[in-house]
């Protein structure tokens, strides 16, 4: 008995919203970051699960759509943990709910 | 492929995405991510991705969880505790995943086992790389590059506006 | 030598484009590489158009296409490609010899400006851009260039950031015509939807050939008018036309390289080039679709002239008067005059931009004033501006025989005469080409005759003029007559100005040669005939007519505004009339009041439902009925006598409440995308 796509996409798909819930109902910035951090990373599951289970392409475009998938996540989490820092300098706060400068 | 392995992961991943969602304090929240990156990587083990599981808990756990730390220990000095959950927020997490599982399970087309494959060699990888993929890795460079100057930029000190 | 000018067509937009991208990582100090590059990227594209021109005379109705496929999706291919017909060919002439004077002008012109090499940046973009848009073979690629164009004059509009008009100008250019791009949009995705292409031109496949027109079919009505829309916006064409005036907070060449080669061109283009989408179904060359155009640029070309008749800024004036020349070409493309249409384009390009240049040349000259009340007498202190900007009135006052100008305006009045719908848009059409003659004799009036009506400069010929000085402006201040404020000696502008005045000048007179009936060569060209010399058709009856309307314009001109002051004669005689004029016929101010309004009054019906609706989650949680209690208290408090409890406690916890959970804040946008992502995903799975 080995697991199917399906459950794979399951996991991926909890693991998706639990970020989701990180990144809406937590106010400290940085949780957002760690939500967003969440769901890219159930993204990349999918990518490399459907690359497992599909008909496997030559080349492997599942698994190098989730290694390019991570290096801009990392380039995502550095921009936004300096803009964190950033923003913690100029407001001193870090709690998002206090940040709404967008506010028309 | 086992099916026990998959549970024991699905299990430590999603109670770590779970802690790093919802614990008060932020430190062990970082610390919880690293759990679930771990899991995430694991499962790419699971699947024959040896290579995007080790670039994972290179990047992830290497570079991005400490990163995180960092930015903590940088912006600690409020410590007025997250607690309350906006539940607004919970309930259209929880609508999400609602919608995500009925998609799921109502497409039967996903319900298939693994085909046997060849294992994905690094080599290999790196040919295509350095071949079909040549330009999106450039790209990918620059991106990087890119990203890491407007960090800095982002961080450097404001300097004092002479009046 | 055909085959690899149509392959290598892309060059003559990239070269632009790529000047850009160099200039705009120079160095800030580094003006004379800039401005260098920005004119060798353009002689480039000069060139390069016209090596592509040269296969076009050929055969009559040359059409060479290159195709490729971008990306593919699934089985699906996304093709774009770039085509080389007499249209794309006569329009790149235009553009880049047009855009090169511009250039040329603009080293003089921004000479003082600190940030000179990001204006040629944006200039080459803004070139690139419009030639793009006018090679480009698939609607896909020419809506890419569109937006870029849009992108450029948006910032070319707001280039003087400091300047909050400016900003504002720009902002307002920009999403007014976002407004007709968004037609633009569906009516692409329409066709798409119905023809499977994009391609204009694809060995009988595209959509504009015989198979893809079939394929449509009935919907093609209604795929021309939303194509239509963004023509309007970009044209500035009623209703969208508020953004052109505007947009002269640019700097002035920016202003001619908007109103003459590219931006407003593009509108007409973009007509022009899917015209067998309007003339689909044609019944006598009437179909639903044409006749709205024709409309819509009568109503344009009709106001905009009388709107011009009461500005004071002699920028506005020419902006109004393009305003009414784009209608008056919308017309033509309306009434089936397609190669009138898109001749009077290119002769209105050369002498719109001279025309604007020359008025450059004046505002250089005055150092900035823009009020042509205050001008006066410059006929002797700038000649050749003078003379220049004279042919360019006449050009586009429409004086037959010798401007190019005034034979194109000849065609559109004979295409427009033979609307089998209605004569009215000619008869309108004829006024409007008195109010022309008028308007512009008002301004040159008012500009370079009689004497100086300002103290703030003395019109007298400069006795140490010389070129040099122009770029300098302390020298030639010197304490004024009323002994308070400092007088500006005006000046003629350096030779880099007048040069491109010269050279336009020039060119929309011998334009002229090729347009004539006795040598009809470039409507024959446009049409895809042949052509010969006939010299007796020169003389026909219909110039006659419109000599006459030009003269009544040019004397009744001459006559009312001969002796005028600082206050208007219409303005003494008609204050009430004039006064709506000025006002642009309160366009702007009808917009506040009804669409801004009408838009603000729904953001706050928005905003409140948001803040129920997002409420509603919350209390959804916290107990139903409490919830309900408190929303029927809040619906009492905010909606029935709001102000009167907000002071008690429970209107406080409410606004706390709602305050908590809304607006600002990142986490409800996103939770609003999340919301739509599950909708959507509802929607799939519902679906399939």
């Amino acid at each position: 008995m080995t697991p199917t796509l399906q459950l794979f996409l399951i996991v991926s798909a909890a693991l998706f919203s639990i970020g989701l819930l990180a990144a809406l109902s937590r106010r400290h910035a940085i949780f957002i970051l760690i939500g967003i951090e969440l769901m890219l990373a159930a993204a990349n599951l999918n990518f490399v699960a459907f690359w497992r289970f599909g008909p496997q392409p030559q080349p492997p475009t599942g698994v190098l759509v989730a290694i390019f998938s991570i290096a801009i996540a990392a380039a995502e989490a550095a921009v936004g943990l300096a803009l964190v820092i950033a923003i913690y300098r100029h407001y001193r706060t870090t709690n998002v709910d206090k940040l709404d400068s967008l506010k028309g | 492929m086992n099916s026990v392995a998959f549970l024991v992961i699905a299990i430590i991943t999603l109670s770590g995405a779970l802690a790093a969602a919802a614990l008060p304090k932020l430190i062990h929240a970082a610390l919880s991510l690293v759990i679930v990156f771990v899991g995430v990587a694991a499962y790419f083990f699971l699947l024959g991705a040896e290579f995007v599981g080790l670039v994972q808990v290179f990047v992830y756990i290497g570079a991005v969880a400490v990163l995180i730390v960092f930015t903590i220990l940088l912006t600690r000095r409020e410590l007025t505790g997250d607690r309350g959950i906006n539940w607004g927020g919970a309930i259209v997490a929880l609508a999400v995943f609602g919608g995500l599982l009925w998609t799921i399970l109502k497409t039967k087309s996903l319900a298939i086992r693994a085909p046997q494959i060849e294992p994905l060699t690094v080599k290999r990888i790196g040919e295509v790389l350095m071949t079909n993929y040549v330009w999106p890795l450039q790209c990918v460079g620059l991106v990087l590059t890119a990203a890491l100057i407007g960090a800095l930029i982002l961080v450097m000190e404001e300097k004092r506006e002479e009046r | 030598m055909s085959s690899w000018s149509v392959t290598n067509l892309w060059l003559i937009p990239a070269v632009p484009l790529v000047a850009s991208f160099f200039i705009l990582i120079l160095a800030n100090s580094r003006r004379r590489t800039a401005a260098a590059l920005a004119i060798l990227g353009q002689i480039a594209a000069l060139a390069l158009s016209i090596t592509a021109f040269l296969p076009t005379l050929a055969a009559p109705g040359f059409r060479s296409v290159h195709n490729f496929t971008w990306f593919t999706f699934g089985d699906q291919a996304l093709r774009l490609g770039w085509v080389l017909d007499p249209l794309a060919a006569a329009m790149m002439i235009m553009i880049t010899l047009v855009g090169l004077c511009i250039f040329v002008f603009s080293v003089g012109y921004m000479a003082g400006d600190k940030n000179l090499t990001r204006f040629f940046a944006y200039l080459s973009f803004f070139s690139g851009a419009m030639l793009g848009v006018v090679i480009a073979n698939s609607l896909l690629l020419l809506f890419f260039s569109w937006e870029l164009v849009g992108l450029a004059s948006y910032l070319l509009i707001g280039f003087w950031i400091d300047r909050p008009s400016a900003a504002a100008a720009a902002k307002k250019a920009f999403i007014t015509t976002r407004i007709g791009d968004l037609g633009f949009f569906l009516g692409m995705l329409w066709l798409y939807h119905s023809s499977g292409t994009l391609l204009f031109y694809d060995q009988g496949r595209g959509c504009l050939e015989n198979a893809g027109l079939l394929a449509i079919g009935a919907s093609a009505t209604f795929i021309a008018l939303l194509i239509f829309c963004g023509a309007i916006g970009k044209s500035g064409q009623f209703p969208l036309h508020v953004w052109l005036p505007d947009a002269m907070e640019g700097p002035t060449p920016v202003s001619a390289l908007i109103h003459a080669a590219t931006m407003v061109a593009a509108g007409v283009f973009l007509v022009a080039r899917v015209y067998p989408l309007f003339s689909l179904g044609a019944v006598n060359g009437v179909t639903p679709s044409l006749t709205v155009v024709v409309w819509v640029g009568v109503v344009t070309a009709l106001m905009a002239s009388l709107i011009a008749l009461a500005q004071v800024d002699i920028k506005r004036i020419l902006a109004y008067s393009t305003v009414s020349q784009l209608g008056l070409m919308m017309v033509s493309l309306g009434v089936g005059g397609v190669a009138a249409g898109i001749m009077h384009l290119i002769a209105h390009g050369f002498f719109k931009a001279l025309l604007f240049l020359g008025a450059g040349s004046v505002i250089h000259g005055l150092h900035h004033e823009q009020d042509i009340r205050k001008m006066g007498g410059l006929r002797w202190t700038m000649p050749v501006t003078f003379l220049t900007y004279a042919i360019g009135m006449m050009n586009l006052s429409g004086v037959p025989f010798f401007f190019s100008g005034g034979w194109t305006k000849e065609e559109v009045l004979h295409a427009t005469a033979h609307w089998p719908v209605s004569a009215l848009p000619h008869y309108l059409m004829l006024a409007g080409v008195i109010l022309t003659a008028l308007y512009m004799t008002r301004q040159i009036i008012y500009v370079f005759f009689g004497s100086a009506r300002s103290t703030d400069f003395e019109s007298v010929r400069p006795r140490e003029f010389h070129s040099g000085e122009a770029a300098t402006t302390t020298e030639n201040i010197s304490v004024g007559r009323t002994g308070q404020r400092p007088v500006f000696r005006a000046h003629e502008s350096p030779r880099v100005m007048t040069m491109p005045l010269v050279i336009l000048a020039l060119c929309s007179i011998l334009f002229a040669l090729v347009l004539t009936p006795a040598w009809p060569w470039l409507r024959a060209y446009l049409n895809g005939e042949s052509t010969h010399v006939v010299f007796g058709s020169l003389i026909q009856p219909v110039i006659l007519l419109s000599f006459v309307l030009v003269a009544a314009g040019i004397g009744f001109g001459w006559l009312t505004y001969r002796n005028a002051g600082e206050t208007d004669p219409l303005a003494r005689t008609q204050p009430g009339l004039f006064r709506f004029l000025e006002n642009k016929m309160w366009f702007d101010e009808i917009y506040e009041r009804t669409i801004i309004a009408f838009s603000r009054i729904l953001s706050r019906l928005t905003d409140w439902l948001d803040r129920y609706f997002w409420d509603g989650l919350v209390r959804l949680f916290a107990g139903l009925g409490q919830a309900f209690g408190v929303l029927s208290k809040g619906f009492d408090d905010h909606g029935i006598n709001a102000g009167v409890d907000e002071t008690t406690s429970g209107t406080r916890g409410f606004g706390r409440l709602i305050s908590a959970a809304h607006s600002g804040q990142i986490q409800t946008y996103l939770g609003a995308i999340a919301i739509g992502m599950l909708l959507l995903l509802v929607l799939y799975a519902w679906l399939g």
